[in-house]
């Protein structure tokens, strides 16, 4: 196979999605309703692409294994949505967006790409807005912004530190009223266990109803993939529990091609682990970082409670290493900035593996109310976990997986190399490069939703097609491989449930291939995802009874899915000879520590290619060519 | 810390349920209570025995997934999601009961899980704007005072878990009616459908069978996003506003009178 045309519109960057738009093919409004699309997943992207194409008048499936289409993992985005209005007049436009993007991501993304998201974002807000998302306002009305890392302007527009929540409800009422309207139907706890291609094309899937444990059939005319990212490989991590990779995997079995599956981003603010039997890490937002002051004691092994160390026996590492975004230095540096300080013996709390986010000099200088408006609810969320109060005694927090940059390949319609499979929001590899700025991951699932998949799968839907049945023989084959699997899962036999295996592979992950990898890391943790896997398949239990409600069974399914793809992700880490972004190798760094790309071999997307249960991932390269920004080293100093 | 816990269990929405009771021994203070019940499952599966069903997904509190009955009260002691509350928060060697929300409205799919569709069904009914993607009006062109955002954020942060419901000894869920329409009807942008939205949005919860508020004030006791009963006396303005507007043939017997 080789790696399809990435279909970028020729002409200047500032005018090729109005090029691609212009130029797109229609279907009329009468002949709509005869066309299918499946979407797999009501997260942002999902739930925005589900009305969006169903208030066109396409006939829309949308498919989510919680009991809600609400309850999508997008619900816990706390911190906000990039947007480059310019609002609080400091000369931001869509080329800073677009340059800090680029920049943020390590200059491992695509122009054209990220020029469009940067378009898009403005509208997005006004959106959001339409729908009666309640975004924080400024004395005399209008919408408030503020800082996230990586960029020197306030364009991040927020609902308090509940961003997600009100931005996925309002995708979600609008993809309800599309149900009310009988455009849109909504298959709550079902879950996709394959794609089913016919004459080389993606027309439909294999479900289970999670309810009744039916395995269920239903055909399309193009099928969306929103079905969200897969840092839960970590086991823990700030992902929501059901959080997982089968809908891309099994779309990565049938030769759709997986992108940078190594790139994966390490959240600096998380609340750090405290027992064996954790079961999630819990972010604290980004936005913190906005007044927290991040620091360590200057002598390891300093025990005093953080009150009583003076302000010259604290060291604020980010101030000082990067005295121009100082706390707002962007994820990946701060995050390794952290590891770097744990790892010299600074670290704080019971396991040293801490440090400290403090509001002291923010509510002295602004005011206790202040503060509690702008992180009121994070401050209590965090008290709750804790049971320590923040605005009497700092935070401590600790880096923890949380999102995915790599995902499926898609060109510039966000089709993957399946023709007629989409895939959207954080499943798809597109505009992080290897590394996502803070409060754009909304921004791109909500992008690619309400404003690209509408208009490049309405084209792909223009091409006539004979009307597939589910009695096709493509849908014999793809259910009998489903039961297949799922009768191999249940006749292991063995005595451990699913988490046991997890756990060992998100240990093995989180140890060589998290935030400092190497060769013979990356090498061993190959071997023993091996064993972990041979385990798995002859120590397995699941509870009995397919035909039924089977939670374990759910579960066992992903975990399987997740012991493929670490391997995959080490393969592509040890393939990577350079550090760039979250990918950072600690054979290649600069004499300062900092990320050392090598933009001469890796100026590169990689997408590997399925070669079977026994064969070896072939991996395929797409050349990034930079014209619109200067490669550059990094500096946030 | 040791615990021995009354679990209801049930097979599925037709069979007749039980209690059944389980020891928990040497679990950590720091646990939340669904790591304590992962905790127990994994022995059970080592034991040959069938685990525990229950829902949850963010386990932060704002997923509305979640939703225990833990010692008669939706969500335990806290009034936080049933995510929220730790094992810290019991005494060690308790006795624990822990149940489904109990609703006719919401039928147990298995043990600790249910059916809350009837929810989405009455946002179908008129919880939105109205508005599809396309392109919108300046935001800054309708100013919004942040005490009117600040309110209706108030009520726009329920998560929809029907702890309400499940409190309520009507099982009504004016609740979470009311804080949908509360924070649409106060923006700018809710007014068009303002009217509508209250009346379908009565209707639907009198077709699903939630009860009748009668002013007990449970739902908001429980309710982990502390939305206050004002979204009750919202939605109750909104309805009869929008009632005097139209012919009342079938009034729907929501709401008290
Ligand atoms: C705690 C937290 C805070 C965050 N804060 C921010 C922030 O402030 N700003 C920001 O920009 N980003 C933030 N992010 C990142 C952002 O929330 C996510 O990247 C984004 O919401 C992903 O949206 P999505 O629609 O792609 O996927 P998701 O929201 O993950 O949705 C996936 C959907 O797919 C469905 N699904 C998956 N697999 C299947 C299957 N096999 N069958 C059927 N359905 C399936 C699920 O049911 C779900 O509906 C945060 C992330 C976390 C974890
Ligand atoms: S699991 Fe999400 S609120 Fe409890």
């Amino acid at each position: 196979m080789r790696l399809p045309d990435a279909k970028i519109p020729p002409g200047p960057l500032e005018h090729k999605w109005q090029a691609w738009i212009d130029q797109h093919r229609l279907v009329g409004p009468n002949n709509r309703s005869g066309k299918n699309v499946i979407v797999i997943g009501t997260g942002l992207a999902g739930a925005s692409a589900a009305a969006s194409l169903a208030a066109q008048g396409f006939g829309v499936k949308s498919f989510c294994f919680q009991d809600s289409p609400r309850r999508a993992h997008s619900i816990a985005a706390q911190g906000g949505i990039n947007a480059s209005k310019d609002y609080a007049n400091e000369g931001d436009s869509v080329r800073r967006l677009f340059a800090d993007t680029m920049k943020g991501g390590d200059f491992r993304s695509r122009e054209a790409n990220v020029w469009r998201l940067a378009e898009l974002s403005e509208n997005i807000i006004d959106q959001a807005v339409a729908q009666g998302v309640p975004f924080n306002r400024e004395y005399g009305g209008q919408l408030a912004t503020r800082s996230f890392g990586g960029v020197l302007v306030q364009r991040t527009f927020y609902s308090r530190g509940q961003t997600g929540q009100q931005l996925l409800l309002g995708a979600y009422s609008a993809l309800e009223q599309q149900v009310a309207a009988g455009n849109a139907v909504v298959h709550s706890r079902h879950e996709m266990l394959d794609v089913v291609i016919v004459d080389g094309e993606a027309r439909g899937v294999i479900v289970r109803n999670l309810v009744t444990g039916e395995i269920e059939r239903h055909a399309a005319d193009a099928v969306i993939l929103a079905s969200g990212g897969y840092t839960n490989v970590y086991y823990l991590s700030t992902n929501a529990m059901g959080s997982n990779v089968t809908a891309a995997w099994r779309a990565h079995r049938h030769g759709a091609l997986m992108a940078n599956p190594s790139y994966t981003q390490i959240h600096p603010t998380c609340i750090p682990q405290s027992g064996e039997y954790q079961s999630k890490l819990t972010l604290m937002s980004e936005s913190l970082r906005n007044d927290g002051r991040v620091w360590v004691p200057r002598k390891g092994g300093d025990d005093r409670p953080p009150a009583e160390i003076p302000e010259d026996e604290r060291f604020y590492y980010l101030e000082e290493r990067y005295p121009s975004f100082g706390n707002l230095a962007p994820r990946d540096i701060a995050s390794r900035a952290a590891k770097v300080v744990c790892d010299d013996g600074l670290g704080v709390g019971p396991t040293g593996r801490g440090v400290y986010l403090d509001f002291r000099d923010a509510i002295a200088q602004r005011g206790r109310d202040v503060v509690e408006v702008r992180y009121g609810n994070l401050f209590e969320m965090y008290e709750n976990i804790t049971g320590e109060n923040p605005y009497e005694t700092p935070m401590m927090i600790y880096p923890a997986p949380h999102y995915a940059m790599g995902g499926l390949w898609v060109d510039y319609e966000l089709q993957t190399t399946i023709p007629g499979l989409f895939a959207i929001g954080e499943a798809n590899f597109s505009d992080h490069g290897a590394n996502r700025l803070g409060a754009s991951a909304l921004m791109q699932a909500l992008a690619d939703g309400y404003f690209i998949v509408p208009h490049t799968v309405a084209h792909h839907l223009t091409a006539d097609r004979e009307s597939v049945s589910t009695t096709d023989s493509a849908f014999d084959t793809a259910q009998d491989a489903v039961e297949s699997h799922i009768t191999r899962l249940m006749d292991v036999g063995g005595t451990k449930a699913a988490q046991v295996f997890h756990r060992e592979l998100g240990n093995v992950m989180l140890d060589y291939c998290g935030m400092a990898r190497n060769a013979p890391g990356l090498e061993k943790a190959l071997t023993e995802i091996g064993e972990i896997r041979e385990n798995f398949w002859s120590d397995l239990r699941v509870d009995p009874g397919r035909d039924e409600f089977n939670q374990s069974l759910e579960y066992a399914n992903r975990v399987s899915d997740f012991l493929e793809l670490g391997e995959l992700m080490c393969l592509d880490a040890l393939r990577r000879e350079e550090s760039c972004g979250g990918h950072f190798r600690e054979e290649y760094e600069t004499d300062d520590g900092e990320a050392l790309r090598d933009d001469e071999r890796f100026a590169k997307v990689t997408a590997w290619e399925y070669q079977g249960d026994d064969g070896d991932p072939v991996p395929h390269d797409e050349q990034l060519s930079f014209e619109n920004v200067k490669l550059a080293t990094r500096s946030y100093k | 810390m040791n615990f021995t816990l009354e679990i209801w269990r049930q097979f599925d929405t037709g069979e007749e349920g039980r209690y059944e009771d389980f020891t928990v021994e040497g679990i950590d203070p720091e646990a939340s209570f669904l790591e304590m019940l992962d905790q127990l499952n994994e022995r059970l599966t080592e034991e040959e025995r069938r685990t525990v069903a229950f829902d949850s997904d963010c386990r932060e509190g704002i997923c509305g997934t979640c939703s225990l009955v833990i010692n008669d009260t939706p969500h335990g002691p806290r009034q936080v999601t049933s995510c929220q509350t730790y094992m810290r928060d019991f005494e060690d060697g308790a006795t624990i009961r822990v149940e489904p929300f109990r609703s006719t409205t919401f039928p147990v799919i298995r043990d600790l899980v249910t059916d809350r569709s009837a929810l989405d069904r009455v946002i179908q009914a008129g919880g939105y704007t109205g508005a599809t993607t396309g392109p919108q009006p300046e935001p800054n062109s309708m100013p919004v005072a942040p005490e009117v955002q600040e309110k209706a954020m108030d009520a726009a942060i329920c998560i929809g878990c029907g702890a309400c419901v499940a409190a309520c000894p009507n099982g009504a869920a004016m609740l979470f009616t009311g804080a949908k329409v509360t924070h649409l009807n106060l923006l700018p942008q809710g007014q068009a459908e303002r009217g509508n939205r209250a009346n379908s949005m009565v209707e639907q919860m009198d077709e699903e069978g939630f009860g009748g508020c009668t002013n007990f004030g449970e739902c908001s006791r429980v309710c982990p996003q502390e939305i206050s009963l004002d979204v009750i006396g919202m939605l109750n303005r909104e309805y009869r506003k929008a009632r005097l507007s139209r012919d009342p043939k079938d009034p729907p017997t929501m709401l008290a009178q």
